[in-house]
């Protein structure tokens, strides 16, 4: 397993295998010999010198000082306000300064169960943040209504704004939405998390129903879409041959 | 808590009192329950509130309970306390829902300060709404807990000075604490029942 290095400073893209890692060090030593040049030549700089993009240093610069702002709802808030303590520290990644006005904020972590009643304020709050911002729905209740399957709590606060990571868990630790405002990061770099079956090298493991009443020749085209998954690997297997 | 003698004592003088008003006693694990016919509510509070020897000053709680399948199918409960004694009555008004089947509007005659006052029915809705006196000036504190119980029943108080929704969205619709309110929500999805369950996009 390989940690991301979410400082980005160098290199900005990962290698994404052995073969690519030898590539880039048989490019690097023909630099070295001045015999790169031409395409190979730029394509080298551009891989492996900094602030080759302007957007790139953007991007490195808003995801690594981010200002939350906390809309704490519910209990959730109680795990939220741990992650600004020293065991659980947001700071490292430099997101300690919780914004209570949503005009200073970068991204907002609704955390908690949003009624009915709620959900409108949500909204309006979530329009007066500036652009660039994003939302993290912090455990299961903002995420899909959570425990409370009732006629007060909106099911998903994904029915009434936008929402880029879902945190579950009820409420989730601190470990586990510091990963999602970890994943939100990787996000804002412009390397979105493939998934842990990237990771885990399980690539061909998704489930899949297994019978033909859900398309005509529902199950030769599920079979056709796990080979293509399969071939190759986990990025495009995990959206192929959804129906 | 008055015992099971205690409170036959209280419901007794209460009818010498007042006619007519306690229709049941309930004694059940320790806890002493008058039923009351709803038109007499209010004196049986300020009997039970004024007199030397009763003394039950102070409204812990007022809620109600649907008995639905039971007739009277509303219940209005006022839970009584007397800080002296350190003695809970409660006191449940058994409330008809007019709006059933088979009861007609024979309920209350039109309240014109009842409907007036009430928000969010609809004007044809109100007359069908049960009705009961308020006990705002005896308890001030009731007057948030009478709106919590119309947010939530659809029970109207009479004599309420503001009477609105108090948790529920005003626009809201129903009565949710109602036996025959949906408990809302959305099917989960399962892998058992996704094929049966519509997606938002269909």
């Amino acid at each position: 397993m390989r940690r991301e290095k979410i400082r980005g400073l160098a290199p900005l893209e990962q290698p994404r295998s052995t073969a690519e890692l030898r590539v880039r060090q048989l490019r690097a030593r023909d630099l070295l010999r001045g015999d790169l040049e031409g395409e190979e030549l730029e394509k080298h700089v551009e891989e492996s010198v900094l602030a080759t993009r302007l957007e790139k240093v953007l991007n490195w610069g808003r995801a690594n000082a981010m200002f939350p702002a906390t809309f704490g709802l519910a209990c959730c808030a109680i795990e939220m306000m741990s992650i600004v303590s020293p065991r659980y520290d947001i700071a490292r990644f430099g997101a300690e300064a919780m914004r209570a006005s949503p005009r200073q904020a970068d991204f907002l972590i609704l955390s908690g169960r949003v009624s009915i009643k709620m959900a409108p304020v949500v909204r309006r709050l979530y329009d007066q943040m500036l652009e660039p911002k994003w939302v993290i729905s912090m455990g299961a209740c903002s995420s899909s209504g959570g425990m409370f399957a009732n006629y007060a709590v909106v099911q998903g606060a994904d029915k009434f704004m936008p929402v880029d990571i879902h945190v579950p868990g009820c409420p989730p630790r601190p470990e586990a939405l510091l990963y999602g405002f970890n994943k939100l990061q990787r996000m804002i770099l412009g390397n979105p998390d493939p998934g842990w079956r990237s990771r885990y090298n399980a690539a061909g493991t998704e489930e899949w129903a297994r019978d033909d009443s859900i398309t005509e020749g529902g199950a030769e085209e599920y079979a056709r879409a796990r080979e293509v998954a399969r071939a190759a690997g986990s990025p495009a297997g995990a959206d192929a041959g959804a129906a | 808590m008055p015992d099971a003698p205690g409170l036959e004592l209280i419901a007794q003088e209460l009818n010498d009192a007042h006619p007519g008003s306690v229709l049941e006693t309930y004694h059940d694990r320790g806890q002493a329950c008058l039923i009351v016919d709803p038109e007499q509510v209010l004196a049986v509070l300020g009997w039970l509130r004024d007199t030397p020897g009763q003394e039950y000053r102070f409204l812990a709680s007022l809620h109600a309970a649907d008995y639905l399948p039971a007739e009277p199918r509303f219940g209005v409960h006022y839970e009584l306390l007397n800080m002296a004694r350190v003695e809970r009555i409660r006191v449940r008004a058994a409330l008809h829902d007019p709006a059933a089947p088979g009861r007609g509007s024979s309920m209350e005659s039109p309240e014109a300060t009842a409907e007036g006052k009430v928000l969010g029915a609809g004007a044809e809705e109100a007359a069908s709404l049960p009705v009961i006196d308020s006990c705002v000036e005896m308890f001030p504190t009731a007057e948030f807990q009478e709106r919590e119980v119309y947010d939530f029943f659809g029970i109207v108080f009479r004599g309420h000075p503001d009477l609105r929704r108090i948790l529920m969205p005003e626009e809201y619709v129903g009565w949710p604490q109602r036996r025959d309110f949906p408990v809302g929500g959305e099917p989960v999805i399962f892998t058992h029942n996704e094929r049966e369950v519509p997606r938002w996009y269909e």
